[in-house]
């Protein structure tokens, strides 16, 4: 690899950059080599890929206005990146003047330390949080571990993942890697340990282990003082903050609690509540593929008498202002976190999202991750420096993105700051020749696992996931985050295997 | 009780502006937003019927009645879930309930949290309804009361009348009122996160009746 391990000091940028955040990730290549290694986390993955594709086409198609919906929300986007100083302020505004508090963070640790304080505030010892990328950015959940506040994930598949010590692996359905009958073992072990227990005669039947998590949760959700959530946007004329989303969870964190903090960043505004008619178009369709998500909560500051009487909006940069440097790459900053572009990327589909190292995985992470930690300015640990590699720039991701962001231009352009970067440090050859055609090679790959696979299957054998990765190669450098995978229970068969078997059925073992 | 604000605020503050302000020396140029997307749904629409038919698409239960109807219609389907104590937000019209044959209460005092954990069911009406997605907005206004009333019970049913339904999206935020604190609620609460399975009902309401009340004649 010819790419720094380490992040070198900043060249222009102000402060110190972010970490990554899945500590000790392999480059995209080799995560990606574990992950296609498995033969569930591929079959789930491509399942839930084409299955939201499929429907997302579908209500698409329903509406002729598609691309003028998308052209008005690409168009709000770049207004609100060229007028954010002046927004933010309004938002600051706003927010104040409806009882709300509203603080700036510069980086992770800021926003952390303000929850912190916040939660201090209370004497509280637990938070009920919302599912949010951001604040999966910030690390917060292990953040206030060290303070010895708990933090209660409630989003079913989040708590799926927090319950199984598990990394999420897509922005929508970050459990897309567990079976139905992994996830039962995983309730009925793990569920008496932090609260409520799962029934003893659990069945892996998705309505029963649902149950379960509604009875498990609802104790934590009417003890708790405190909630922790993001936020999908902020109207800067009206301080008004909306959270989208399925199961309720979110109404419960936003409602219930005395005190409610949202961590939001700075590029999740809109200017206007009358914009928010092109959103609440724009993104059920892209991201569950319905015209409209079961609940949008929106609330402006703190209303007497309803909901939580205390509202903190910390505003967060975090690398957000270093996107926004760079004149191609700053249109990163109109994502509204569909995961559109995910389920249409053939490299993604074949990887799961851990290989991107981030809470952003993806045609969105490969151009979100390595701006947010700095390329514009300065070299990227070698991780980073992978992940504009990580395509194959076919374009579907562009295609499908709400917002218009161009994708593969962006990843191009990034291309060529990282070997930019080699150059200047005199290392050669340059990284694409090292950190190789990665999507090529991730394609290729697949395909030839599924032959081995299916030869192994008319053994009558299913192939053993542990086994396979027992093959693989796994350099000294990559430990930590295998190690994190290894706590994982192996699965006993695929998810193909398992439902050719039982056809279904529940319980069946 | 407001929590503290760090000494460092006002520094903090300051440099995040500051970085955006560098960020943008460029100045990037300034264009009109298109907004030539469809605002209302085309005449020939019968926005009721629509509604009806996107609201049956979540799979909840549609009931569509008249002013005359409507009490009977409401204690069937108060009946047909089987509440037997019902959350009545301040201002239901007392029509509305004329046939109730569940226990009403009230949320004045405020009901505790565990109270309302033990109620089956609760009605509301709501703020705007939207055809083209299936959605009712709750906005606290009255005849719905504090968002909390429709989340914790298990069953809920929402009365619609016609003059609350509009074609679109962007009709309904040129009714709303962005400092009221609003539910939309399309459909009852889901998940697909085991398997993409969808499962109806994970925190919120997992039954959902709407009872939609047409104009006369
Ligand atoms: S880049 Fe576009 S398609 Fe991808 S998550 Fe963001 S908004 Fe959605």
């Amino acid at each position: 690899m010819t790419v720094p391990a380490e992040p070198v000091p900043p060249i222009h940028a102000t402060t110190r950059r972010p970490l990554p955040t899945f500590r000790g990730t392999p480059p995209f290549p080799e995560a990606a080599r574990t992950a296609l290694a498995d033969p569930q986390l591929r079959a789930n993955l491509r399942r839930a890929t084409t299955t939201i594709r499929d429907k997302r086409s579908r209500v698409v198609a329903e509406r002729e206005d598609w691309e003028q919906l998308r052209l008005a929300g690409a168009a709000i986007k770049d207004e609100v990146l060229r007028d954010l100083p002046a927004l933010l302020e309004r938002l600051e505004r706003a927010v104040v003047a409806a009882g709300g508090v509203v603080h700036w963070a510069r980086d992770a640790a800021d926003a952390n330390a303000i929850v912190i304080e916040v939660a201090r505030a209370h004497g509280t010892t637990e938070v009920v949080k919302v599912k949010s990328m951001t604040t999966q950015e910030i690390e917060l959940n292990e953040a206030l571990a060290i303070e010895g506040i708990d933090v209660w994930e409630t989003d079913l598949a989040e708590m799926i993942v927090q319950l199984g010590h598990d990394l999420p692996s897509h922005i929508l359905v970050p459990a897309i890697h567990r079976n139905r009958t992994e996830i039962r073992d995983i309730f009925r072990d793990e569920m008496g340990k932090v609260g409520r227990p799962a029934p003893a005669d659990l069945t892996d039947d998705p309505k029963q282990l649902a149950e379960a998590a509604r009875r498990h949760l609802r104790e934590k959700f009417l003890r708790a003082r405190v909630a922790v959530s993001g936020g999908n946007f902020a109207v800067a004329e009206t301080g008004t903050i909306a959270v989208v989303e399925s199961e309720g969870n979110g109404r419960m964190c936003l409602t219930l609690p005395d005190v409610l903090i949202t961590v939001l960043g700075i590029e999740k505004l809109v200017p206007t509540w009358r914009d928010l008619e092109v959103f609440l178009q724009l993104l059920p369709r892209s991201a569950t593929a319905e015209r409209m998500n079961p609940y949008t909560s929106m609330w402006t500051g703190v209303t007497p008498g309803d909901g939580p009487q205390e509202f903190h909006l910390v505003l967060l940069d975090n690398g957000r202002t270093d996107v926004l440097s760079d004149q191609v790459g700053r249109q990163a900053l109109r994502c509204i976190r569909c995961s559109a572009c995910l389920n249409v990327c053939p490299v993604y589909e074949r990887t799961g999202g851990r290989a991107y190292g981030s809470p952003y995985p993806g045609p969105i992470g490969a151009i979100l991750t390595p701006q947010l930690r700095g390329i514009a300015h300065h070299p990227v640990d070698k991780q980073t420096a992978s992940l504009p590699f990580a395509s194959s720039l076919c374009g579907a991701c562009f295609d499908a993105c709400p917002v218009r962001i161009d994708i593969p231009e962006v990843l191009v352009h990034l291309r060529a700051q990282v070997v930019e970067h080699a150059a200047r440090s005199h290392r050669i050859p340059t990284p694409e020749a090292g950190s190789m055609a990665a999507a090529g090679w991730v394609l290729q790959t697949a395909r030839r696992l599924g032959r081995a696979e299916r030869l192994a299957s008319l053994g009558g054998r299913v192939v053993g996931r542990r086994g396979a990765i027992g093959r693989l190669p796994a350099p000294g450098w990559a430990g930590a985050w295998l190690r994190r995978r290894d706590l994982r229970t192996p699965a006993r068969e695929s998810f193909r295997a398992w439902w050719r078997r039982t056809g279904g059925r529940d319980d069946a073992r | 009780m407001t929590g503290k604000v760090p000494a460092d605020a006002p520094a903090r503050r300051a440099e995040v502006l500051a970085r955006i302000a560098a960020a943008l020396v460029d100045r990037p140029a300034s264009s009109a937003v298109p907004r030539d997307y469809q605002h209302r749904l085309p005449d020939h629409v019968d926005v009721l019927d629509l509604f009806a038919e996107r609201v049956a698409d979540y799979r909840s239960t549609v009931h569509r009645t008249d002013a005359a109807g409507l009490a009977a219609t409401v204690a069937a389907a108060i009946a047909d879930r089987g509440i037997r104590r019902l959350v009545v937000p301040g201002g239901i019209p007392e029509g509305w309930l004329a046939a109730c044959p569940a226990e009403r209460i009230g949320d004045d005092p405020p009901l505790s949290v565990e109270e309302l954990d033990g109620i089956d069911g609760t009605i509301t009406g709501c703020a705007v309804a939207i055809a083209e997605t299936g959605t009712f907005v709750l906005d606290a206004g009255s005849g719905q009361g504090r968002r909390v009333l429709s989340l914790l019970p298990d069953r809920l049913i929402c009365v619609v009348t016609a003059d609350q339904v509009v074609g679109t999206v962007p009709e309904a935020l040129a009714r709303l009122e962005p400092a009221r604190p609003q539910t939309w609620v399309s459909g009852p609460s889901a998940t697909s996160d085991i398997e993409l399975e969808r499962i109806e009902g994970v925190h919120g309401p997992r039954i959902l009746d709407v009872v939609l009340v047409d104009r006369p004649g």
